[in-house]
């Protein structure tokens, strides 16, 4: 199978509008004969199922949380990217768009990259229009920050809560929908499986978190937007319920994954404080446009430090190191996440860490609050401040905060055309789910941009042109194939409840953390990853033979969930590291050791490896086959990305 | 740490159900309450025991999906999120007592677990601007006072947990119920509509089974997030002033 991105051809600032008026139509008054299935209900999700029910069409929306509001977009802090260039700095879609390849380190498609900064100043207007009440100036006009690696003020926020207030904002345009009759909602659901019906995506079988019932639902598309895998890694900022269960079950059923190891490893995170850790917590980066980021010059005054036998207040100035201010001058502590983080391994590998585990280096606000006033700062960072000390029992107020990398979004995901469709007619992905837009490293402030710019202002005219050529006759939920399916998820359940083994779920999901993090972390070697591969073998074998699932299907089991998820975790574990493997380069989030230039940053290979790399899963226990996608560029010139 | 704790255990909505008294060892004062809870749930099930079901998600004070009424209080001792509660909050050797979220518009799920349907269905009577995608005006023609953008922000902040319901006597939703209207009454974008939402919100608050307000102040007191109850004041005026002109009389 040759992958078709079906980028449209044309001058890049054309293409989508051209696109737009060549996908066909569907006749207003038979919109109301097509069904649409939206899995997920975050910033992807709600948008899209909100504005197809607008449209007309008739949606059914799946979430495993309780309520639509609850999906992990809801905790992203810092804000959203649109080049509405209202602060006169320079900004444009152009620019946007370049920084976003960039930032990706050119492996991100132009096409759909710019068709992103295109829509991203609707975006704005279509939350402000729904009452989302994000910061402004005294003249009452929109606030404006500068975010992550960027030379412009582009970034909308709506205090640290930018995600809760974006989130809520498509949430109370899906309640709308479904006062409306429009959308019916499905909370406590998870998504189990894809049903296809001559090849192309027919509907899903969920089960119902409290009852157990395994259910069939048809209709003529259904679109993925299922978030992120970061919980691969056990540990990681993502919330506890995110999962690749959905995603990873249309990959089985033939939707390529694209770039699984594509993940990004974010800095400002609050360090590890023991074995009991569930999750770690994610602090704004908007903290590094005034905190500094530092570890002691000398490995002895670290080794004093971590003993305690040193306050942080007896290190004089010059036995500070700032490390990114003195290699990245022009940057500084604004570099990009990948840079941020992997400079801050390097110094605790050098045996220069903060904390007790060796494994923090300070961000610090002393500066800051001496030339601005405490009052100022708190003003802009006052919920991350109560936040970091509610976890931590420390004021940051009083001294420097610390902070270590953890893993926090993820780049790759099920391979999509220009269209959102994936490889599997019918079956579209949104938002994190899918691979589309960020490369090999996501800007901050961006993911948001992607899921709302997927949901309201993609899907609904490129789900058209299919749908206008797909007949209006209703699914028959009596198709055998669905029976079938349900029987399927039906065994699966069955063989986990019947294991009767030994070790928890969790057991295995922090072991699979554990292999993730150390071999396909921040830094990843050949022979690391050849180590980690055979591990993952073994740590499927042992789960499915000595996994312990309690209870019964017919009720609320928390083990049988978790035991799904985990089950398909490890399937992926082993997939990201076959492509960690395959991709013999550095680029963004993907840093192999071996390649590296003399001063150590990522050192890409475009000859070979500027293309996006498909897998399509052939069997059980088999190695996946690779398709390549080769990427273009037209309007960018390939470069060594140097923040310095 | 060692503690005690007296847990709810119900098996389903229809079960009777009780308290159960678990110990738990080698608790450290940085874990949040919810990880103690997950080292008691390992325990159980290495013992082959059902581990006691509680919502929880994000695990960072946002998602709203964590509830439990944790010695009398919903979140536990402080004005946090329970994920947000860690164990430096008790002392070693204390006796806890976990219930679900206690009122008649909460039915319990399976022990701590409980159905919060009843605030998503007040939202979808009309917390929201009828704006459809598309077609709106640029974000910047609708300029906006700081000081009203930031009083809406305060009500917006609302997490939908349910500990304002959980905490008052009447199990009333006033105040997540106010935290919405408020929002949208404060912001010319909902101002068109304030009318309708006020009653209809109201109505479905109503039907829901939720009990009335007495200003006890105890939401507020309890909220995580510190939603005023000025907001119920904001409401109440909405709400009356909508009444007394209404259209669907």
């Amino acid at each position: 199978m040759i992958l078709d991105s079906k980028i449209p051809a044309g001058p890049l600032a054309e293409k989508w509008t051209k696109h737009k008026f060549n996908s066909k139509l569907v006749n207003p008054a038979n919109k109301r004969k097509y069904d649409i299935i939206v899995v997920g209900t975050g910033l992807a999700g709600a948008s899209a199922a909100a504005s197809l029910a607008e449209l007309g069409y008739n949606v059914k929306a799946f979430t495993f949380h309780d309520s639509p509001r609850r999906a992990h977009s809801i905790a992203a802090q810092g804000g959203i990217n649109a080049a509405k260039n209202y602060q006169n700095d320079g900004d444009s879609v152009f620019r946007l768009f370049y920084d976003t390849i960039k930032g990706g380190d050119y492996r991100a498609r132009e096409g759909n990259v710019y068709r992103l900064a295109e829509v991203s100043v609707k975006i704005i207007d279509q939350c402000v229009a729904q009452g989302v009440p994000f910061a402004r100036e005294y003249g009452g006009l929109l606030a404006n920050r500068s975010f992550g690696g960027a030379q412009v003020s582009r970034t909308f926020y709506a205090r640290g809560q930018t995600g809760q207030q974006l989130l809520l904002g498509a949430y109370s345009a899906l309640s709308r929908q479904v006062a409306n009759g429009k959308v019916k909602l499905y909370p406590r659901s998870e998504m189990m499986d894809v049903v296809m019906i001559d090849g192309h995506a027919r509907g899903i079988v969920t089960r119902n978190l409290i009852t157990g019932a395994v259910e069939t639902h048809a209709a003529h598309a259904v679109l993925l937007c299922t978030g992120g895998y970061g919980n691969v890694f056990f540990l990681s900022t993502n919330a506890m319920g995110c999962n690749v269960t959905a995603a990873w079950r249309a990959h089985k059923r033939g939707a390529y994954f694209a770039n699984p190891c594509f993940t990004q490893i974010h800095p400002t995170c609050i360090p590890v404080s023991g074995d009991h850790q569930s999750k770690l917590t994610l602090m704004s980066e908007s903290l590094r446009n005034d905190g500094r980021v530092w570890v002691p010059a000398s490995k002895e005054n670290s080794e004093k430090l971590r003993k305690g036998l040193i306050k942080v207040s007896d290190l004089k100035e010059e036995d500070r190191d700032y490390f990114l201010e003195r290699k990245y001058p022009s940057f500084g502590n604004l570099v990009p996440r990948d840079v941020a983080s992997r400079n801050a391994k390097e110094v605790c590998d050098d045996g220069r860490g903060v904390n007790e585990t060796g494994e923090a280096v300070f961000l610090d606000f002393r500066d800051a609050i001496k030339r601005d006033s405490k009052a100022v700062i708190e003003s802009k960072y006052g919920n991350l401040f109560d936040m970091y000390k509610q976890i931590t029992g420390e004021d940051p107020y009083e001294g420097p905060m610390m902070i270590y990398p953890a893993v926090h979004y993820t780049m790759g995901g099920l391979w999509v055309d220009y269209n959102l469709m994936t490889t599997i007619p019918g079956l579209y992905c949104l938002g994190e789910a899918n691979f589309s837009d960020h490369g090999a490293n996501r800007l901050g402030a961006s993911a948001l941009m992607q899921g709302l710019a997927d949901g309201y202002f993609v899907i609904p005219y490129t789900i058209g042109d299919y749908l206008a050529q797909t007949p209006p006759k209703k699914v028959d939920e009596n198709h055998p194939e669905f029976a079938k399916v349900a029987q399927e998820v039906k065994n699966r359940v069955s063989q986990l409840l019947n294991i009767n083994g030994k070790k928890t779920v969790d057991f295995f999901h922090k072991k699979l953390g554990k292999i993730m993090w150390n071999q396909c972390g921040m830094a990843r070697t050949a022979e690391g990853l050849k180590q980690a591969k055979a591990e993952i073998k073994a740590l499927k074998k042992d789960f499915w033979a000595d996994v312990k699932v309690l209870g019964t299907n017919e009720e609320l089991n928390l083990s049988l969930e978790k035991a799904h998820r985990v089950a398909d975790f490890i399937e992926l574990g082993e997939l990201m590291i076959d492509d960690a493997l395959n991709r013999n380069e550095s680029c963004g989030g993907h840093f192999r050791v071996e390649y590296q230039t003399p001063e150590g940053e990522a050192l890409r290979d475009d000859e070979n490896y500027a293309y996006v790399a498909a897998w399509k899963y052939v069997g059980e226990d088999q190695e996946e086959e690779l398709y390549k996608e080769p990427l273009e560029f037209e309007n960018v010139k390939l470069t060594q990305r140097s923040y310095k | 740490m060692q503690l005690t704790l007296k847990i709810w255990r119900q098996k389903n909505a229809s079960d009777k159900g009780g308290f159960a008294t678990y110990p738990v060892n080698h608790v450290s004062k940085d874990m949040s309450f919810l990880e103690m809870l997950d080292v008691l749930n390992e325990e159980l099930t290495e013992k082959g025991e059902d581990p006691v079901h509680f919502d929880h998600d994000c695990r960072e004070g946002i998602c709203g999906t964590c509830s439990l009424y944790i010695n009398g209080k919903p979140h536990g001792p402080l004005q946090t999120t329970t994920c947000q509660l860690h164990m430096r909050s008790f002392n070693d050797g204390e006796t806890i007592t976990i219930e679900p979220w206690r009122a008649k518009a909460f039915p319990v799920l399976k022990d701590l677990v409980v159905d919060r349907g009843a605030l998503d269905r007040i939202i979808q009577a009309g917390g929201y601007v009828n704006v459809n995608t598309g077609g709106v005006p640029d974000a910047n023609e609708i300029p906006i006072p700081k000081t009203i953008a930031e009083l809406a922000m305060d009500a917006a902040q609302c997490i939908g947990c349910g500990a304002c319901v959980a905490a008052c006597k009447n199990a009333s939703a006033m105040l997540f119920t106010s935290a919405k209207v408020s929002q949208l009454a404060l912001l010319p974008q909902g101002r068109v509509e304030r009318k309708t939402r006020a009653e209809k919100m109201v109505a479905q608050m109503d039907s829901e089974g939720f009990g009335a307000c007495t200003n006890t102040g105890a939401c507020e007191a309890e909220c995580p997030k510190g939603i005023s109850i000025t907001n119920i004041a904001r409401m109440n005026r909405e709400y009356f002033s909508a009444v007394i002109s209404s259209d669907n009389l």
